[in-house]
């Protein structure tokens, strides 16, 4: 046995280094949020949110001329939001309705066999529910629409759904349904209207995270929804999303300068629902 | 009998999940067909040679450049994030415990699994690129370690939260007896809490690994994209996801078929290393 006072030092360095190492684990978040923020914050204004991007001539003229680049992400947000509520639309009862499945009947083999999928699922790469909607959905329909990334992020988005609609469900005392039986309510008012209610908050919290999660994906998108200039209402015809702007952005030289504004909104959007949906989370405990 | 109808369609919701899955397997397989006829399936995997000549005749596709530099650039990514997710897992876990400042160094690194892909992708073009190029490292600033240094920062809140869990878990009196024997904090991660919660630990660098494999955007941002195996760490190279977001869009008939059997590929690869994880999980837990 090595000395007190060598053990106590060595005490000493671990608990050091783990302070150190952690704080160093912060500061990529700072460096990110930071360069983004005060690099994209000038180009925000009212035109941003309510104007279609600029051709790359106009922006190219822009530039010649000293002006700011004319032009927003309108395009991009009504794309965005269209195609995530389309996604929400499809996910939302079926992962729900999935998830009650799963915590009304724990035990089968059955279960376990989807609850086991359902976590595959989760780590399936966001790059592979593009090309399956590129299947279902591109080839059957001759030609790429926000239906299809709809399609790809509602895939994204089941697991997270029925799992926390599933862990919510098994919290709920089993009195809960016990007494809702008792008074001799049928087994789908029960399910409906005494458990659902009462596990809202865990699954409205699971939502909200799946939809921070979705909203900020560029990949699956590339290979479905494709990208439109203008602003498209009609789910069966190409879209855009904010998050492909950024990649459109990005490959042109002209428009460089809005990568960052946009790039500043798709964080805030991401990070502001993520904080939302985990304060709720710690307010709804059961 | 409404009763009967509502415990079905919940049944039916838990079926549409296992068809979801099986679809996607039987899909990627279907479409991936052509590529394996024309190449074997092994011929397939084991050919580094990736030509999209104009004719028929010099078509050549293979994955396993691809292969090669998603499991460069992932486990490389894995090694460099250890130093800071295990230090972190630890403050959460055991050092700072239940205390205030562990629960914002938590929700700061939970911010960092929220940030999009892509936002990633632009920070280490605009911000590591021109750093590993001012170091002289490499002279374009692509390549496999650039695309590992911002995967290691994606999967940390992974692997950390996930540690931490297991770590928390590991019984008070276990360590209090250590303790109580004069051990100190070092000895009692040393000896008690890091061995009792290893496979737990384990296991959740081993679901970070999948989340690895399968990021798209910022490793194509940043890759340098060359469809050859990477020489060293500096070198250019692509990586199974990104090769798929970079050419799925103009790629038609034989080349469409070989990058939905990269899709295939790389779907399974994230299947078993998810389903290992999940596995090691259940273990660990009874």
């Amino acid at each position: 046995m090595s000395s007190l006072k060598y053990r106590l030092f060595k005490n000493k360095l671990l608990t050091l280094s783990v302070v150190i190492f952690s704080a160093l684990t912060a500061v990529p978040l700072v460096l990110i949020i930071g360069k983004v923020f005060l690099k994209g914050w000038r180009q925000i204004n009212w035109d941003f949110f309510t104007k279609t991007t600029p051709t790359t001539l106009d922006a190219l003229l822009a530039i010649n001329n000293n002006q700011p680049i004319p032009g927003g992400i309108a395009n991009g947000i009504v794309g965005t939001l269209m195609m995530v509520l389309v996604a929400s639309v499809i996910a939302i009862p079926l992962g729900v309705m999935c998830g009650i499945y799963l915590s009304e009947n724990r035990k089968t083999k059955f279960s376990t066999v989807v609850r086991f999928l359902t976590d595959l699922l989760q780590g399936t790469p966001s790059i592979i529910l593009g090309i399956i909607a590129y299947l279902w959905v591109v080839i059957p329909l001759k030609g790429y629409s926000a239906l299809a990334g709809s399609v790809a992020l509602a895939i994204m988005m089941l697991p997270l759904i029925v799992r926390s609609t599933e862990e919510t469900m098994n919290l709920l005392p089993a009195s809960l349904k016990e007494a809702g039986l008792a008074l001799g309510s049928p087994y789908r008012s029960v399910v409906l209207k005494v458990l659902l209610p009462s596990a809202f908050g865990g699954v409205f919290t699971g939502i909200l995270l799946a939809v921070s999660r979705v909203i900020g994906e560029t990949a699956p998108l590339m290979l479905t929804a494709l990208g439109a200039t203008t602003i498209q209402w009609d789910i069966t015809k190409p879209a855009s999303a904010v998050s492909l702007l950024i990649w459109e952005f990005y490959n042109d030289p002209n428009l460089q300068s809005m990568i960052w504004s946009a790039s500043l909104f798709l964080l805030l959007l991401v990070l502001s629902l993520n904080i939302l949906a985990k304060q709720l989370a710690k307010k709804w405990r059961i | 009998m409404s009763d009967k109808i509502f415990r079905s369609l919940l049944l039916v919701s838990a079926l549409i999940l296992l068809l979801i899955f099986a679809g996607m397997f039987f899909s990627l397989s279907k479409g991936a067909v052509p590529a394996f006829r024309e190449f074997g399936f092994f011929g397939f995997i084991f050919s580094d040679k990736w030509i999209s000549g104009t004719g028929q005749s010099t078509e050549q596709y293979g994955a396993l450049a691809f292969i090669a530099g998603t499991l460069m650039t992932s486990i490389l990514a894995l090694l460099i994030c250890l130093p800071f997710s295990l230090p972190v897992a630890f403050f959460v876990g055991e050092y700072f415990r239940g205390k205030k400042v562990a629960g914002v160094l938590g929700g700061i690194v939970d911010l960092l699994a929220g940030i999009p892909s892509i936002v990633y992708g632009l920070w280490g073009f605009y911000a590591l690129r021109p750093l590993i190029q001012s170091l002289g490292l490499s002279e374009q600033g692509f390549g496999v370690l650039t695309s590992s240094l911002v995967l290691a920062i994606m999967i940390i809140p992974y692997a950390a939260s996930l540690s931490a869990e297991f770590i928390r878990m590991v019984p008070q009196e276990l360590k209090e007896g250590a303790y109580s024997l004069g051990a100190t904090r070092a000895e009692v991660i040393r000896n008690i809490i890091f061995p009792t919660s290893f496979s737990g630990i384990f296991s959740a660098y081993v679901l970070a690994l999948g989340r690895a494999i399968g990021e798209t955007m910022a490793v194509t941002m940043l890759i340098g994209n060359t469809s050859r195996i990477p020489r060293g760490l500096m070198d250019t190279g692509n990586t199974m996801a990104s090769i798929i977001a970079n050419q799925f869009g103009e790629a038609d008939g034989l080349k469409l078929s070989s990058l939905i059997a990269i899709g295939l590929l790389l779907f399974l690869i994230t299947a078993i290393v998810n389903f290992l994880g999940r596995l090691m999980i259940k273990r660990h837990s009874v």
